[in-house]
């Protein structure tokens, strides 16, 4: 029962031949020469897109997902925000954060500004290991360097500290950056490639429904637009009934799309997590969130 | 020792006669079972038909009136977590009880209001499937109500 | 971790309260990955009183959502006031929390 797709090499060439068609229309950006990467020239014909197929959305209102674009479900929304049920996480999240580990340090001493108000620069590109890191990532490695046992990925403690993270970074817009460093621009490509490609037994990709059907329904869910989607995380699911982070989101869509999830935080994941941030440039964050 | 232990079951008791004079023991119809919160009305809760419900919470029907207000919304993002308010435009309103038909049991939540209280509550249901809604207002020892229909289906993105 | 967190603001001579409470209200009705029904756990009584008297009980069922919400207001208490609220589960088991009205 295996739809048929198109080969792996055939959705490289679409990508290619999209980002060639956007590098022949750099001209038009001629006035923001030093701006004009083609990152940069990518990132705006995206947000475009969506500017233009959701016409009555502000700009800033892309973070909350569905319901920028569903009025009865945004009504629901506004309902539970209230007295939004992340409200625990948030109060564990930032006990959490300020305690300290065995060794005396604590968390605050291994980011800038002790953690506070960084959330929308990450992920970042992380020339040492060449290798994309997330914030999660972060916070696992600041354990682990303080002789801490690493956090699960996906829930729990985890959710709860980038909860209370996300919180203070409200408002913030994304401000992720790409190097001038060939491994960077890679990491980014490899990001767009994944966004965009067919996989598992439905065949879809994270366009598919992010995309082409983004404000339209997969059965009960309004399908959230790609610009903007990280901003809401960690999230409160009433699916799931508590918090859970990107790791657990994206595991969760490649298993609900008949693909094989990766391990958490796979480098796949992350590269993709790097486009996806970089792609939503100037969309304020909206974390913690609630969805359905 | 002995002092500390018959000042803290007296305190115990006092705390527990207040909590039944607050649950209005006395003014509701079907009784709590012995492993249930004191004043819970098991039986109400425990009936699968909306009409066994009111028969034991209350023992008497609700006539439709458009002096209550309901708002559900129409089509629910998720089943399990459906908000739901109600506020009433009637005099001395004693309880405002909630029900939802489709579900295994159709009593999903019953208030008792004192003196003081607003005609009006909110609060977030489960609702299994599409279904009605019904918000029952006790006014002056008689029932008004208002119906409301509610969409569920199943969510596509992990539901 | 206190299980209540309330939310009492006055506004006029009419308060208005909000309780979020961290409570499983599992229904009786869902299987764990085993296979195996998970017993039905969720609270029955929730009661709040202001100034020594009660000034709304609700009484719920499995079919009140997981980490249950409940707004309400009611006439008789003024800003500096403490509300306290009060639950007890199928189980048994019970907590207590208050806020002061702003």
């Amino acid at each position: 029962m295996m739809t048929s797709r198109p080969p792996k090499r055939m959705a490289i060439a679409i990508a290619a031949i999209a980002a060639l068609r956007l590098m022949g229309a750099a001209p038009l950006f001629a006035a923001d020469a030093a701006s004009a990467s083609r990152p940069d020239a990518e990132r705006k014909a995206f947000q475009s897109f969506f500017f233009a197929k959701f016409p009555k959305v502000e700009k800033d209102d892309f973070g909350n997902g569905p319901y920028a674009v569903n009025a009865g479900m945004r009504k629901q929304w506004e309902e539970i925000m209230q007295f939004p049920p992340y409200d625990f996480a948030l109060d564990e999240g930032q006990q959490a954060w300020e305690k300290p580990f065995a060794n005396g340090r604590k968390y605050a001493d291994c980011f800038e500004n002790g953690g506070l108000g960084i959330r929308q620069t990450y992920p970042r590109f992380d020339a040492k290991t060449g290798q994309v890191e997330t914030l999660d990532g972060a916070i696992n490695r600041c354990r682990v360097e303080n002789g801490e046992a690493p956090l699960a990925w996906e829930t729990g403690t985890m959710a709860s500290i980038i909860a209370y993270l996300a919180q203070t970074s409200r408002g913030k817009p994304f401000d992720i950056s790409i190097p001038d460093d060939p491994r960077a621009l890679a990491a980014y490509d490899r990001g767009k490639e994944f966004f965009y490609s067919r996989k598992g037994q439905l065949g879809f990709s994270c366009a598919s429904c992010h995309v082409v059907a983004s404000g339209e329904r997969l059965r009960g869910d309004i399908l959230a637009p790609a610009l903007g989607i990280l901003a809401s995380f960690p999230i409160y699911r009433s699916d799931w009934g508590s918090m859970g982070t990107v790791s657990r989101r994206f595991t969760s869509c490649s298993a609900q799309t008949r693909a094989v999830p990766l391990a958490d935080q796979d480098e796949s994941y992350r590269d993709l997590e790097y486009f996806l941030s970089y792609m939503s440039n100037g969309i304020p964050i909206t974390g913690p969130g609630t969805r359905p | 020792m002995r002092d500390e232990q018959a000042v803290s079951l007296e305190t115990t008791r006092r705390m527990t006669l207040r909590l039944l004079a607050a649950l209005g023991l006395y003014g509701i119809a079907s009784p709590a079972s012995a492993d249930d919160a004191p004043g819970w009305p098991s039986s109400a809760f425990k009936a699968n038909k909306q009409d066994d419900a009111l028969k034991s919470l209350y023992g008497k029907n609700f006539e439709l009136s458009d002096k209550v207000s309901l708002e559900t919304p129409e089509i629910a993002e998720n089943g399990a977590v459906v908000p739901v308010s109600v506020v009433a435009k009637l005099p001395n309103v004693t309880s405002i009880s909630i029900l939802v038909p489709e579900n295994p049991y159709a009593l999903a939540a019953y208030y008792k209001l004192p003196d003081g209280a607003l005609p009006q509550v909110a609060c977030r249901l489960k609702m299994a499937k599409t279904t009605k809604v019904i918000a029952v207002v006790e006014s002056d020892g008689k029932l008004f109500a208002a119906a409301n229909d509610v969409k569920v289906t199943l969510g596509g993105c992990g539901g | 971790m206190p299980t209540i967190r309330m939310k009492a603001a006055a506004n006029g001579d009419v308060v208005e309260v909000q309780a979020l409470v961290q409570h499983p209200m599992d229904s009786g009705f869902v299987k764990d990955s085993a296979g195996n029904i998970i017993s039905a756990h969720h609270i029955e009584t929730l009661v709040f009183e202001c100034n020594g008297k009660p000034v709304f009980s609700a009484f719920w069922g499995p079919a009140v959502s997981k980490d249950p919400y409940l707004k309400f207001a009611f006439k008789g208490a003024a800003k500096g006031d403490s509300i306290s609220a009060t639950w007890i589960d199928n189980f048994g088991k019970t907590d207590t929390g208050t806020a002061k009205i702003a």
